[in-house]
């Protein structure tokens, strides 16, 4: 009975996952999917620990430890995510997407450590023959301890890249670490990726006679260095990317753990995140018009003092405050261009406010939405959304293309590479390709930035340097205070 | 291929699951607006902090002297909570400003 209990609420876990997954994917009902979901791992965690029979019949035990570790992680977790402000949720995600991989890898060492106990070693091989043929022995049967063990050092590799990826992810968003590259980095990637497979050829076969435990530290630390390495040089601008990539990483390693435990509940849980962030992943690319090899090799990070690209530069023209406030109060149309300058500044709220000036002096007033402006897709999204900024007024970039054409004034708040025009017509650049928001068909283009410095993939924008383009440097929460004043004493 | 007919007859229902879950995810997620994508990408990261339930297990199955395996089941258990928690609450704060919007438009 107490089986069938344990069972069902395996069950409902994972419709949970699956009818919350759905909702999430659909805005009217995602908050909703996202509660569904949680339930049903409540459900299925407290089962566990009250209903779970290990294969001689014996209860869970020590439950002061894994009330201790739930009530710690709970307070913490918490804490942390409520105390994140909206422009740190990427980091946020990266961080907790680590501790998940960090999980797995644990599990995966302590249950080596069981596997090792239990039986003194897998046998060794010597010859080839024999090794490939404990290869077909290995998929034959389930209770084999390679396969045992193959799952094992499966999560550890793919929990253990995954913590560390995440890690740098989660320094370089949260701008202590720089986008480094090695000499010849793809090489030394590629390299160490066969490395692990090699070690765990090796491993599961038994095939090298070396201590199998020596075999299983090698490939933790090689595992690491791969996470570290991997994330290493990938532009801060392709950053999504990783960590949803990640993210689909840590699910196939929570499904090994599901696997190892014939545990339903994971499986589906780990297999589900991990096709559907692999999806995720995808889907992203597609939004910046790259493709995930192009992300992966690094093309952003290695291509900076490669080709050559068009030199840009020459005279910019800086135009006052009270000159903008003019040429705002008297257009018609204003559409206002949102990037990570507008968070970072915290500037949502005084960007509505501006808006709704704006449009009690009759100025229509609309939000370009690039996918990936800010440093997530939909970041922009929640955060005007915060600000209470009406839904119908932010438009998607598809969307909004052609009617710049028919726009007074553009009003760019801290975004760069994504009006770039480079993306259009220099073949050269990192950036070429991906869709850019065509602010340049308006009439007037205003560049609210801090300094001229290049944006997040590091380029220089001839956008600012057109005759139309006006710069109007300052804190984007500052400049658009300044500017309300000026547009409410007109 | 005896041994390729065991392997599956011995495993069919764990390949299925895999195999179903494979292409529900991918049909679950196909057609998302990508003023989602950051929520949903949170709200998949807190479900595959499913994995927590690997660590109680390790953890409740650990002698009780074995203080090696029990901190590093300790810290599992606090990582993979930390996960689940962080990850749903983070989505819930993502999602938030959306539904605070709808109902102001009300």
């Amino acid at each position: 009975m107490q089986n069938f209990i344990l069972l069902l609420s395996y069950l409902i876990g994972s419709i949970s996952f699956i009818v919350g997954l759905k909702m999430l994917s659909h805005p009217d009902t995602a908050r909703k999917g996202n509660l569904y979901a949680a339930v049903g791992m409540t459900i299925a965690i407290l089962a566990t620990i009250f209903l779970y029979k290990d294969d001689s019949g014996n209860y869970l035990g020590n439950y002061p430890w894994i009330f201790g570790g739930l009530i710690i992680g709970t307070v913490i977790g918490t804490m942390m995510a409520k105390r994140v402000q909206m422009t740190g949720m990427p980091q946020m995600v990266s961080l907790f997407n680590g501790m998940g991989g960090a999980c797995a890898a644990i599990i995966s060492i302590v249950e080596f450590k069981h596997l090792m106990h239990k039986q003194a070693n897998t046998e060794t091989t010597s010859t080839i023959t024999e090794a490939l043929n404990s290869i077909i022995k290995l998929v034959t049967t389930y209770s084999n301890p390679s396969l045992i063990l193959f799952t094992i050092l499966l999560g550890l590799v793919i929990g253990t890249v995954s913590f560390f990826g995440s890690m740098i992810a989660f320094g370089k968003l949260n701008g202590n670490l720089n986008d480094r590259t090695l000499p010849a980095q793809q090489v030394i990637n590629i390299g160490l990726l066969l490395i692990i497979v090699g070690l765990l050829a090796a491993m599961v076969t038994g095939f090298t006679g070396i201590d199998i435990t020596v075999l299983f530290w090698a490939l933790f630390g090689v595992s690491a260095l791969y996470g570290i390495l991997f994330v290493m040089p990938i532009g801060g601008a392709d950053m999504p990317v990783v960590i949803s990539l990640l993210n689909s990483f840590t699910g196939v390693a929570a499904a090994c753990g599901g696997f190892l435990y014939s545990n339903p509940v994971m499986l589906t849980g780990g297999i589900l995140v991990g096709s559907a962030g692999t999806i995720l992943t995808i889907l992203m690319c597609k939004a910046m018009n790259r493709s995930l090899t192009n992300v992966i090799v690094g093309a952003f990070g290695g291509n900076k003092n490669g080709a050559a690209q068009q030199e840009v530069g020459g005279a910019y023209k800086e135009i006052s405050m009270s000159d903008t406030a003019v040429l705002m109060a008297y257009s018609k149309r204003i559409v206002i261009v949102p990037g990570y300058g507008l968070a970072v500044a915290q500037a949502q709220h005084i960007c509505h406010e501006l808006e709704k000036v704006l449009e009690e002096k009759e100025v229509e007033v609309t939000y370009a939405i690039h996918p990936v402006a800010g440093r997530m897709p939909g970041h922009m999204n929640v955060l005007l959304a915060e600000a209470d900024v009406p839904y119908e007024k932010l438009k998607e970039m598809e969307e909004i293309n052609p009617e710049f054409a028919q726009t007074d004034v553009v009003l760019i708040l801290g975004a760069n590479d994504v009006v770039n025009p480079a993306a259009k017509n220099d073949p050269a650049s990192p950036i070429y390709g991906m869709p850019i928001l065509e602010v340049e068909d308006a009439k007037h283009v205003i560049v609210n930035k801090r300094s001229m410095k290049p944006g997040y993939a590091g380029i220089e924008n001839a956008l600012f340097f057109q005759p139309k383009t006006s710069m109007l440097f300052g804190d984007a929460k500052k400049v658009l205070q300044d500017l309300v004043a000026e547009l409410k004493a007109l | 291929m005896d041994a390729i007919f065991i392997f599956f007859s011995s495993n069919y229902n764990m390949i299925t699951i895999v195999i179903l879950s494979i292409f529900l995810g991918i049909e679950v997620i196909s057609r998302v607006p990508s003023v989602l994508h950051t929520p949903l990408m949170s709200g998949a990261n807190a479900i595959h902090g499913v994995v927590v339930i690997g660590a109680i297990i390790v953890m409740g199955q650990a002698e009780s002297n074995d203080y090696l395996v029990l901190t590093l089941g300790f810290l599992a258990v606090t990582l993979g909570t930390l996960n689940v928690v962080g990850g749903f609450v983070v989505t819930d704060r993502m999602l938030e400003m959306f539904s605070k919007k709808k109902n102001s438009k009300k």
